[in-house]
C-alpha cells in the first residue's frame, strides 16, 4: 500500500470545491504533511475530510503574535497585524496530514469541523477560550476550559496575556455553567464531584436520571488547569521536557516522549538507537503498570477486591524495579531531549528479564480469573457499550478504540523507532463493553511483556544521548506517540534562541471522554463508576 | 422459661444485651481479617473496628445546614432500635425474659424502625446520594423482610411458637433429625441475611463510590459520634444476623439454664460459631464480585423461595410425621 494514497483525492476535491494551487509539503511536519489552507477553505476540508472517512486528531490555535514573519513560511502571506495559527490533524491508515490557516485577531473566525466531527467539540471550545478563535457553526457555544480564573475577553495564550497570569486572587467557584437539563416527570438530577470519596483527579459529572436508568450524563471539566501550554512559553527544550513529563502524571513518558520526538524532529536531532529502545522500554514499562492498574480497578468497581489486591501487589513491584533502575516510580524525568538520562547494566538486564518472566508467570492465572470469572462476567459483559459508529464518529484511540472495532495503534501503523524493528501486536475486540475493554487491556500487557523482552534482545550498543543542536526560529515539529491511553499528539514551535514559543499536547481522552458519554447511555446510575473506569480518560491532559 | 420477674434473670438479659455492642466491632474485625488474608494481605489487626469507633467518637460531630433535627436524632434511634432487636435474639442462653416479652415479629419490628430512621436521615439533607441510597435500601428491604418473616415462620411452625427461645430449645430437645424445612429456611436466611447487613454480592461495605452505594451513600453526610453510631449499628446488625443464624440452625452448646458453666460454654460456643461464620461470608466476598443492582430482586426472590419451599415441605412431610 503506497503511503498517502487518500491525499491525492483529498487535494483534487478541494480543488473542485474551489481551484487555487495547494501544496501539501512533506518537510516541515514530518511524518505529516502539511496543508496550507486559505481560512474560506476550513469548513470545506473538514466536509471533504469527513466524506472520505478521516479520522479527526485534534485541532489547536498558536497566536504568533505580533510578528507573522518569525516564520519564513508565511512571509509572503497577505496577513498584516496579530494572526493566530490554526493547525487540525487528519489520519487515515497511519498517514496524518496536517491543515493549517492563519486567522487575524481581529477577526477571528472559522467554520467548525465539530458537526462532522463531534470528537473536536471541546477541542474547538478550548481554542476558543485561550486563543478567542471562534468556531463558526459551532453547536455549543458554552466556554469549557474557562471557568472563572479569567474573564471572557482574556485570551491567556495570546502573546498579550502576561505568562505569570493577571491575578493572583483566589478563583471564585465555577458556579452557573448552563448543564442541559432534562425535564419530566421523576427525572431528577444527580452531581457528581469535582472532589470524590476515593483518591482520582476532580471533574464534575451530572446524570440526569429516572430512578435508576441514566438517561444523559454530562461532564464538566476543567478542575486541574494549570496552564501548561501557557508555562511552555520561554522555556529550553530541558525545561519542556520537565514540563512535559508532568502534564498528565501516569502517562508521563509517553509524553516527555512525544514532546522529545517533537523538538528532536523540529531540531533535526538524531538519538542515538540505544536511546530510542531504552525509550521504548520504558513506555511499555509504563503501559503495563498502568494497564494492570487499571484492570485491578475495574474488578475492584464492582467489588471483586481479590483481582484489584493481585494487580496492586504486582503493579507495586513493578513499579518499585522502575524507581531502582530509573529512580523514579513512575519515570518521570527519565527522557532527555536527544536521548535518555538512564542507561542499564548487565545486571540490570538479567533483573528485568527476571521480572519479565515473573510477571508473565504471576498474571497467567489471575487473567484466566478475570477473563473468566461468572460472577465478574455478569457486572463486566454487556456494560458500557461503545458502538464501533460512536467510537469512529469520536475518533477514538487506545484501548477504547481497540474494544469497539478500531485496531488503530501509532507504533504499528505509522511506526516511530525503535517500534520499525519490533512486531506489535494489536489486540481488537468488538464487542466494544466493559469487559472488552479488560480483554484489550489484559492482552496489552501480554503483548508489551513479550515486546520488552525482544527490545533487551536487540538493544544495540553505543551512546544514551545525543547532543541537542539550537533549532531555528519559528521551527515545527510534530510528536506522535503511542501512550498507554493510545495516541498522544503534541505539537512544538521554537522562538529565537531555542526557547519554546508554542507546545501543544493532544490527550487520547479528548476523544474518550465523549464516548463515556455515549456508552453510559441504557445503562444504570451504579454501573457508571465502572464504565467511567473502563475507559479512565486523563482529567490532567485534556484540562492543561 | 425464664420468670419473668426475676432480678437475675433480667441481670442476665442485661449482660447479654451488652455483649452484643461489645462482640460486634470483634467480628466485623475478622470479617476483614479473613478477607484480607483471603486476598494474599496482612489486613489490619481484628481490633480495628474499636480503634475506628474511638476515633469518630473522639471527633466533633459536622452536620449540614440544611439538616433537620432528625438527622441529629436517626443515629440514636437507628442505634438503640437495633440494639434492642439484638437484646432479643438468645445469644448465650435461652432463658431470657426478654426472649418473653419480644419474638421474632419484634425483632423484624425494630430492625424495620431501624431502618426507616436511616432511610429518612439518607433524605433529611437533601443530597443525590442519600435519596439514592434510601430508595435502593427500601427496595432491598421490601424485598428481605418477607423473604426472611417466611423463613423464620418455617421454624416456628416446627416450635409452635414464634419466640426465639422456644425455637432453640424445641430444637435442641429434638434429637438431631435433617428436617429439609430447615435447610431451606437455612438457605432463605443466609441470603436474607447478606442483604439486609449490606455485603457483597448485594452491597459493598468498603467501597468509596458514592453511585453504587446502598447503606453507605445513607450515612454519607454523618461524621464523629453520629458515624459511630450509625456504623456500630450496622455491626450490631451483622453480628444479630450471624447469631440469628449460627443459633437457630446451629443450636448447640446455648444454655438453657443459667448455671455460669453452661454460659460459658455458651460464650465459647457462640464465639466458634461466629468465627466459623464470618470466615464463611469473607470466602464469599472473596469470590464474589457484587451484583448489578437489578438483580438483587431476583436474588431475594431466591431467598423468598427458598423459604416458602421450607415452609411447604414442612406442612408436607413434616406435619404428622
Amino acid at each position: 500500500m503506497s503511503r498517502f494514497d487518500w491525499l491525492s483525492e483529498f487535494l483534487a476535491r478541494l480543488d473542485h470545491d474551489r481551484p487555487i494551487p495547494r501544496q501539501a509539503d512533506a518537510d516541515v511536519l514530518a511524518p505529516a504533511r502539511r496543508l496550507d489552507l486559505a481560512a474560506e477553505d476550513w469548513g470545506a476540508a473538514g466536509r471533504i475530510a469527513a466524506a472520505m472517512g478521516l479520522r479527526h486528531a485534534g485541532v489547536w490555535a498558536d497566536p504568533l503574535g505580533d510578528r507573522p514573519s518569525e516564520s519564513p513560511q508565511e512571509s509572503g502571506s497577505e496577513i498584516e497585524g496579530s494572526a493566530i495559527r490554526v493547525q487540525a490533524c487528519l489520519e487515515r491508515d497511519g498517514d496524518y496530514l496536517i491543515l493549517q490557516t492563519l486567522v487575524l485577531q481581529t477577526r477571528p473566525v472559522l467554520d467548525s469541523h465539530t458537526p462532522l466531527f463531534p470528537g473536536v467539540d471541546r477541542l474547538e471550545r478550548h481554542a476558543r477560550d485561550l486563543t478567542g478563535v471562534r468556531f463558526h457553526g459551532h453547536p455549543d457555544e458554552r466556554r469549557w476550559t474557562r471557568h472563572q480564573a479569567w474573564s471572557t475577553d482574556d485570551f491567556p495564550l495570546r502573546t498579550d496575556f502576561p505568562i505569570e497570569g493577571r491575578s493572583t486572587r483566589r478563583t471564585p467557584a465555577d458556579v452557573d455553567y448552563p448543564f442541559a437539563r432534562i425535564q419530566g416527570s421523576g427525572v431528577y438530577e444527580i452531581p457528581v464531584g469535582p472532589v470524590h470519596a476515593g483518591i482520582i483527579e476532580p471533574g464534575h459529572f451530572r446524570f440526569q436520571a429516572a430512578g435508576e436508568d441514566v438517561l444523559s450524563l454530562e461532564e464538566r471539566l476543567g478542575y486541574v488547569h494549570r496552564g501548561i501550554e501557557k508555562l511552555a512559553v520561554g522555556r529550553d527544550p530541558q525545561g519542556l521536557m520537565r514540563l512535559a513529563a508532568r502534564v498528565s502524571g501516569d502517562s508521563t513518558v509517553a509524553y516527555a516522549w512525544a514532546a522529545a520526538q517533537a523538538m528532536e524532529r523540529a531540531a533535526g536531532c538524531a538519538p542515538p538507537p540505544r536511546a530510542m529502545s531504552l525509550r521504548a522500554l520504558l513506555a511499555e514499562r509504563e503501559r503495563i503498570a498502568n494497564h494492570l492498574g487499571d484492570i485491578g480497578a475495574i474488578c475492584n468497581d464492582v467489588g471483586f477486591a481479590f483481582a484489584h489486591v493481585q494487580c496492586a501487589r504486582l503493579r507495586e513491584q513493578w513499579q518499585r524495579r522502575s524507581a531502582a533502575l530509573f529512580g523514579h516510580r513512575l519515570m518521570m524525568d527519565t527522557l532527555l531531549p536527544g536521548g535518555v538520562a538512564h542507561d542499564l547494566s548487565e545486571t540490570d538486564f538479567r533483573e528485568l528479564r527476571l521480572d519479565h518472566a515473573a510477571l508473565q508467570k504471576a498474571i497467567a492465572p489471575l487473567f484466566d480469573i478475570i477473563d473468566d470469572h461468572p460472577s465478574l462476567d455478569d457486572r463486566l459483559i454487556g456494560t458500557g457499550i461503545l458502538a464501533q459508529a460512536d467510537a469512529r464518529a469520536l475518533g477514538c484511540t487506545g484501548y477504547v478504540g481497540k474494544a469497539s472495532g478500531l485496531a488503530f495503534d501509532v507504533r504499528r501503523d505509522s511506526p516511530y523507532a525503535p517500534y520499525d524493528q519490533v512486531r506489535v501486536e494489536v489486540p481488537e475486540e468488538t464487542a466494544g463493553d466493559v469487559a472488552a475493554r479488560v480483554r484489550v487491556r489484559m492482552k496489552e500487557v501480554r503483548a508489551s511483556l513479550w515486546m520488552l523482552d525482544r527490545l533487551l534482545d536487540a538493544l544495540p550498543e553505543g551512546e544514551i544521548a545525543a547532543p541537542f543542536p539550537s533549532p531555528q526560529q519559528g521551527a515545527m515539529g510534530l510528536g506522535l506517540i503511542e501512550g498507554w491511553r493510545g495516541e498522544i499528539l503534541c505539537v512544538v514551535r521554537f522562538a529565537a534562541e531555542g526557547r519554546i514559543a508554542r507546545y501543544f499536547p493532544r490527550d487520547p481522552s479528548w476523544f474518550t471522554w465523549p464516548a463515556l458519554e455515549r456508552l453510559i447511555h441504557g445503562n444504570i446510575v451504579p454501573d457508571f463508576p465502572v464504565c467511567n473506569k473502563s475507559v479512565n480518560g486523563s482529567y490532567a491532559g485534556v484540562d492543561l | 422459661m425464664a420468670d419473668i420477674l426475676s432480678p437475675s434473670a433480667w441481670l442476665l438479659a442485661l449482660v447479654q444485651a451488652l455483649l452484643f455492642p461489645a462482640l460486634a466491632p470483634l467480628l466485623a474485625g475478622w470479617v476483614r481479617k479473613v478477607r484480607a488474608r483471603l486476598q494474599n494481605r496482612r489486613g489490619a489487626s481484628v481490633f480495628q473496628p474499636y480503634r475506628e469507633l474511638r476515633k469518630l467518637l473522639l471527633k466533633e460531630a459536622r452536620v449540614a445546614h440544611t439538616a433537620s433535627p432528625l438527622f441529629r436524632a436517626a443515629p440514636y434511634v437507628v442505634f438503640v432500635a437495633t440494639w434492642l432487636a439484638a437484646a432479643t435474639v438468645p445469644l448465650l442462653t435461652i432463658d431470657l425474659p426478654t426472649a418473653v416479652v419480644a419474638d421474632i415479629i419484634v425483632l423484624a419490628g425494630l430492625l424495620a424502625l431501624a431502618r426507616v430512621f436511616l432511610a429518612l436521615a439518607g433524605m433529611d439533607v437533601g443530597t443525590a446520594f442519600g435519596g439514592m441510597g434510601a430508595s435502593r435500601e427500601m427496595m432491598i428491604s421490601a424485598l428481605a423482610e418477607p423473604a426472611m418473616l417466611m423463613a423464620v415462620f418455617t421454624l416456628a411452625m416446627t416450635a409452635h411458637s414464634t419466640n426465639l427461645g422456644s425455637v432453640i430449645a424445641h430444637h435442641l430437645g429434638d434429637a438431631f433429625v435433617l428436617r429439609p424445612s430447615y435447610l431451606f429456611a437455612f438457605a432463605g436466611l443466609t441470603l436474607v441475611a447478606l442483604a439486609e447487613t449490606g455485603r457483597i454480592p448485594v452491597d459493598n461495605p468498603t467501597t468509596h463510590l458514592e453511585l453504587t452505594m446502598v447503606h453507605e451513600a445513607m450515612v454519607l453526610e454523618y461524621s464523629g459520634r453520629h458515624l459511630a453510631l450509625m456504623e456500630w449499628a450496622a455491626q450490631i446488625k451483622l453480628l444479630l444476623y450471624g447469631v440469628l443464624v449460627a443459633n437457630i440452625f446451629f443450636p448447640w452448646g446455648v444454655a438453657s439454664d443459667p448455671a455460669p458453666a453452661s454460659l460459658a460454654m455458651g460464650l465459647a460456643a457462640v464465639v466458634l460459631k461466629l468465627a466459623v461464620l464470618g470466615g464463611a461470608l469473607a470466602a464469599a466476598e472473596t469470590v464474589l464480585a457484587k451484583m448489578r443492582l437489578f438483580r438483587v430482586p431476583a436474588f431475594l426472590n431466591l431467598a423468598l423461595l427458598l423459604a416458602l419451599l421450607g415452609l411447604l415441605s414442612h406442612v408436607i412431610l413434616e406435619v404428622g410425621a
